[in-house]
């Protein structure tokens, strides 16, 4: 009889820690919310830059190469088999719409919880287990306004910019294969495109990579300030933060669709 | 100044603290020792309230702190500079960078006037030259003066010491040491410091109190806590190679 309690201990407790984490992870996002109006302060303007400056610019040159063939790819599977039908003209739509409604926000937010939410994760991890951020606490500086803040307000702002970048990238990359290999003029191939997206097409892709770098934000720094057991709790943080992310993105994703589209 | 009052704390399944009394008078050198894992951290992150007791009470200068909101716990951390163990400077951050934080953040002051206080603060720990580097590019012992410097920027009436001569040469450590004096003699600070070391404890400190499984074995003067009958501060004494008259005595040698 001692096994199944046990066992039903265990899953009490983890239940009972991933609320605790959920609702710890919430009151992080809701107090940085809070400080968001003294992003541009004077004590906080340099950090929201820097964070401006790392999330997008620096994470341009991977995004350039994504996009591209994720339009590539989509412009010659869609193509191939449009054109066993005669119908290759309508791969600008196809790529159009699936780059601004979904693989725009998704492939943005996979590219930018992989590179920046797993390097946020394993600085504030590192901060942690070096005693950095209790240093802030001591000094009376609050680590969500001094730390969490600008990151969220840095991917906020960067992830719908980023995704707009990636989706005029993939349809490039699109119109690239549908000229060269599929026979499609760019003239038809543009119209085609910009027939069939709509703006509500572009609004909610948007919306979602807005939402994206919320949920990156608030993953990457909470498993950054839980970080225990050293440098291999930053490991684990790190791997932590990245999985998370991504299965938060795509649930997240899945519902906003649902909401807008059903 | 602080009281601990039947303080008690447990992680896990461990009592780290068992119902621990002492208080530290204005202008003391207080030390804390004991061997890892006795409770000396958990008991200096109880006074900042880095951690809360389980049960009893921590008063700092009369105000019991435990259960206080952010903001008058904020009023109560201005009474202290804390030197972490690894000397918790922000890697990303110059020297002087570092240092300057806390006016950046509380004061108003003009960078000019910043620049003045923190070069003083430098100036007067031997690292002035060091301003403009970066915690990586000095040593262990810069690291912990530029920790020491900040944590006193802001004046406090409190500094506490987490291991301020762990992983550092014993010429380096005796620096650390007479640092901790001068700013007793200097600035009248009360300073509470968390050791290993005993020569560096019994040279410091004004009262030493040592730490045993959660317990207070010995709280008493240099003078008397070497001559402590405890079985456990006897053998820690030994441990460090230090007679009861205070004499250091080496292995195999009177």
């Amino acid at each position: 009889m001692r096994y199944p309690v046990h066992s039903a201990q265990r899953v009490g407790g983890r239940v009972i820690q991933l609320l605790h984490d959920t609702g710890h992870g919430m009151f992080m996002l809701f107090e940085a919310i809070w400080f968001v109006q003294f992003a541009f302060g004077k004590r906080s303007r340099l950090e929201t830059a820097t964070q401006m400056y790392t999330t997008g610019i620096k994470s341009l040159a991977v995004i350039t190469v994504v996009a591209l063939f994720t339009g590539m790819i989509l412009a010659l599977q869609t193509g191939l088999e449009l054109r066993r039908y005669g119908q290759e003209v309508y791969i600008g739509s196809a790529v159009a719409v699936s780059m601004i409604r979904e693989m725009g926000p998704f492939m943005t937010g996979l590219i930018i919880a992989a590179s920046v939410g797993s390097a946020i994760a394993a600085q504030l991890g590192t901060m942690t287990v070096s005693e950095e951020i209790a240093a802030l606490e001591v000094m009376s500086i609050n680590p969500n306004r001094f730390l969490v803040m600008p990151r969220l307000v840095a991917l906020c702002v960067m992830m719908p910019v980023l995704t707009v970048y990636t989706n005029i990238l993939g349809i490039m990359g699109g119109a690239v294969v549908g000229t060269t290999q599929l026979g499609v003029s760019v003239t038809s191939y543009m119209d085609n495109a910009t027939e069939f997206a709509t703006n509500k097409d572009l609004y909610v892709g948007l919306f979602k990579a807005f939402v994206f770098g919320i949920i990156i934000t608030t993953v990457a720094c909470h498993q950054g300030f839980m970080t225990t057991e050293g440098a291999v709790g930053v490991g684990k943080a790190t791997r932590r933060s990245v999985i998370i992310s991504f299965l938060v993105i795509l649930i997240v994703g899945y519902m906003i669709t649902r909401m807008f589209y059903l | 100044m602080i009281r601990f009052e039947n303080v008690t704390k447990q992680l896990g399944q461990k009592t780290v603290l068992d119902g621990i009394d002492f208080e530290v008078g204005e202008g003391e050198t207080f030390v804390i020792v004991g061997l890892s894992g006795a409770g000396k951290s958990v008991t200096l992150k109880h006074m900042i309230r880095l951690m809360a007791p389980d049960d009893g009470k921590v008063l700092i200068d009369g105000e019991e702190i435990s259960e206080m909101d952010r903001a008058d716990l904020r009023h109560v951390r201005e009474k202290f500079g804390v030197l972490f163990q690894s000397a918790a400077l922000l890697q990303w951050m110059s020297v002087f960078d570092n240092v300057a934080l806390p006016l950046r953040e509380h004061t108003e002051a003009a960078e000019d006037e910043i620049r003045e206080r923190v070069m003083e603060k430098l100036e007067m720990l031997g690292l002035d030259d060091a301003a403009e580097k970066f915690p990586v590019d000095i040593s262990g012992g810069m690291q912990k003066r530029a920790g020491l410097a900040r944590a006193i920027i802001m004046d406090p009436k409190i500094v506490l010491y987490d291991e301020p001569t762990s992983g550092l040469d014993p010429v380096t450590s005796r620096r650390i040491d007479g640092l901790i004096v001068n700013m007793r003699e200097q600035l009248g600070i009360t300073s509470v410091v968390v050791t290993h070391d005993l020569h560096s404890a019994l040279a410091i400190g004004s009262r030493i109190m040592m730490l045993h499984e959660g317990r207070i074995v010995e709280n008493a003067p240099p003078e008397g806590f070497i001559k402590s009958k405890d079985p456990t501060v006897q053998s820690f004494l030994e441990s460090q190679y230090i007679t009861k008259k205070g004499k250091w005595e080496g292995m195999g040698h009177e």
